[in-house]
């Protein structure tokens, strides 16, 4: 089992979810993060004055898969997310040890 | 002249209208401009200045500022504790308003000066400090400049106009927001980073709604000069906003929703001089020169000298009132209330006394702040510790969070 992590503009989590759904993923965690890249940070200006935003709100999508399922997830995160301009993220892949349903007490890939 | 009904009625509301432009509309303008962990603070200063300064004008504040005159510099102190006023007297100012009223209305007025100032020194100063300044400024600068100008002082004498208080509210304030703001030092993170624009966008809206009590109100009747006073303030009003942005547009790339409101709020603070004076036509002049002068103070003057004028109360308010009170001497249009500026063949006769309040105020004001802000300096000292900068001084002063989290 893999976890893949994918850090992502926020108004591509729409486009990212669908392609998830319908490439038979139903589960994922997301969470509004903040960070920055090669991209750095952006400014932002009141009365004249600029102010520098280090820090660029994302939105990171985690999915655990299965280890076959990988390649083609990350090809669907990468496609839906892309739009081929600074800051469009990075997608991270780890190895997931241990898996639990609580409700059932399922385990690793059944649980998945 | 006896009492007249109707006047008491538009003064009355005038008062609450001008009550409302502290709270909650100053509050919400600054504290929506202020960082997100000092928001309560910075509404609190507004506030409280409003409590001390509305206490010490009944204690002796009223009759400093329009007590029997003391050779032109300040009012006596026959009406300490507003001793011997009844609730059916009539002003000795406005004969047509109850002495209460006319006390009331002109309370709201030096509140609001005072938490005006509190814009140059926020997210970094000593509460108790704050409260002793308010209620040192409000008592020597304040109440006296107001005697000056409005209680039969000498500047009044002299011819220097001032409609609603562009050198009595505005220059004063201003002013001195710059010294104070310079002495004070600069914020640690010393840019503009607004908590809330909406909230910004509320007390906006409602100062403007609260002018018109502010300078309709001060024709100090139900009268012509009344209803001139709100439209033409309304004009200005909306030319300072909508000229404002597009400066931002064309300078800076964006028209932004804070240009649009601090435009419209320049707008306001200009015309307050000249707002019994002049036609809208000049409503709609001293709204685009508002615009232009006090784009010029906010973003070329400040960064040029470096000084923590942290939401811009001079770039405002101070150029703003100095700027109508000298335009009050250009535009000024007899069918309004018989005074002719130079468009309208007065010559120069009122630009004098004019400039010579406008310096005298200005220079008052300046020495007394630098005194007043050097003496609490001493007593409590001003700032607040780095620490309680950084962290915040919602937490730290008043142990509470604008906005609570669940976990």
């Amino acid at each position: 089992m893999k976890k893949i992590e994918a850090i992502i503009k926020p108004f591509k989590l729409d486009d990212v979810k669908e392609a998830l759904t319908e490439a038979g993923i139903t589960g994922m965690t997301v969470s509004e993060v903040k960070g920055y890249g090669r991209q750095q940070g952006h400014t932002e200006l009141y009365r004249g004055a600029e102010y520098v935003v280090d820090f660029i709100p994302k939105v990171k999508v985690e999915v655990v898969v299965k280890d076959g399922d990988v390649d083609m997830v990350i090809d669907k995160i990468v496609e839906s997310a892309r739009t081929g301009k600074i800051g469009d993220g990075k997608v991270f892949v780890s190895d997931i040890e241990k898996v639990v349903r609580i409700r059932t007490g399922e385990t690793d890939d059944e649980a998945i | 002249m006896k009492i007249v009904t109707a006047d008491n009625v538009w003064i009355l509301t005038s008062t609450a209208l001008v009550l409302l432009m502290t709270m909650p509309a100053l509050a919400l303008f600054y504290g929506g401009l202020t960082k997100v962990k000092s928001i309560l603070n910075t509404m609190m200063m507004v506030v409280v200045a409003f409590c001390i300064t509305s206490f010490l004008w009944l204690v002796y504040g009223y009759s400093m500022a329009f007590g029997p005159d003391v050779s032109g510099i300040v009012g006596s102190l026959k009406y300490l504790f507003l001793s011997g006023i009844n609730p059916s007297d009539p002003a000795p100012a406005a004969e047509n308003l109850y002495h209460y009223l006319f006390i009331f209305f002109q309370m709201t007025f030096a509140a609001i000066t005072v938490a005006l100032m509190a814009g140059a020194f926020v997210e970094r100063m000593k509460f108790g400090a704050w409260m002793l300044i308010s209620a040192l400024w409000a008592t020597f600068v304040y109440f006296p400049v107001a005697h000056w100008v409005w209680g039969g002082g000498f500047l009044g004498d002299m011819g220097t106009l001032d409609f609603a208080g562009g050198l009595v509210v505005h220059e004063t304030s201003g002013v001195s927001a710059l010294v104070g703001a310079i002495l004070l030092g600069r914020r640690k993170e010393a840019v503009m980073l607004p908590s809330s624009l909406p909230l910004v966008a509320i007390g906006t809206g409602l100062l403007w709604f609260g002018w018109f009590g502010f300078n309709g109100g001060s024709a100090l009747g139900m009268n012509a000069q009344a209803v001139s006073a709100a439209f033409v303030t309304t004009i200005a009003a909306f030319m300072g906003g909508f000229v404002w942005m597009l400066l931002e547009w064309i300078k800076f790339k964006k028209p932004t929703s804070l240009g649009l409101f601090t435009g419209i709020i320049a707008g306001l603070a200009t015309i307050t001089p000249a707002s019994g004076f002049v036609d809208i036509f000049a409503g709609v002049i001293i709204g685009i020169l508002a615009a232009i002068v006090c784009f010029w103070a906010v973003v070329y003057l400040k960064n040029r000298f470096k000084y923590d004028d942290s939401l811009d109360v001079f770039g405002v308010h101070g150029v703003g009132g100095i700027l109508g009170a000298i335009l009050l001497a250009l535009f000024a249009k007899p069918e309004v209330a018989e005074v002719k500026g130079l468009f309208y063949g007065g010559g120069l006769s009122q630009l004098w006394p004019q400039l010579a309040g406008i310096a005298i105020v200005g220079v008052y004001s300046v020495v007394l702040t630098f005194v007043i802000f050097k003496i609490v300096d001493k007593v409590v000292g001003l700032r607040v510790s780095k620490d309680e900068e950084t962290e915040g001084l919602d937490e730290t002063t008043h142990g509470e969070k604008a906005y609570a989290k669940e976990i």
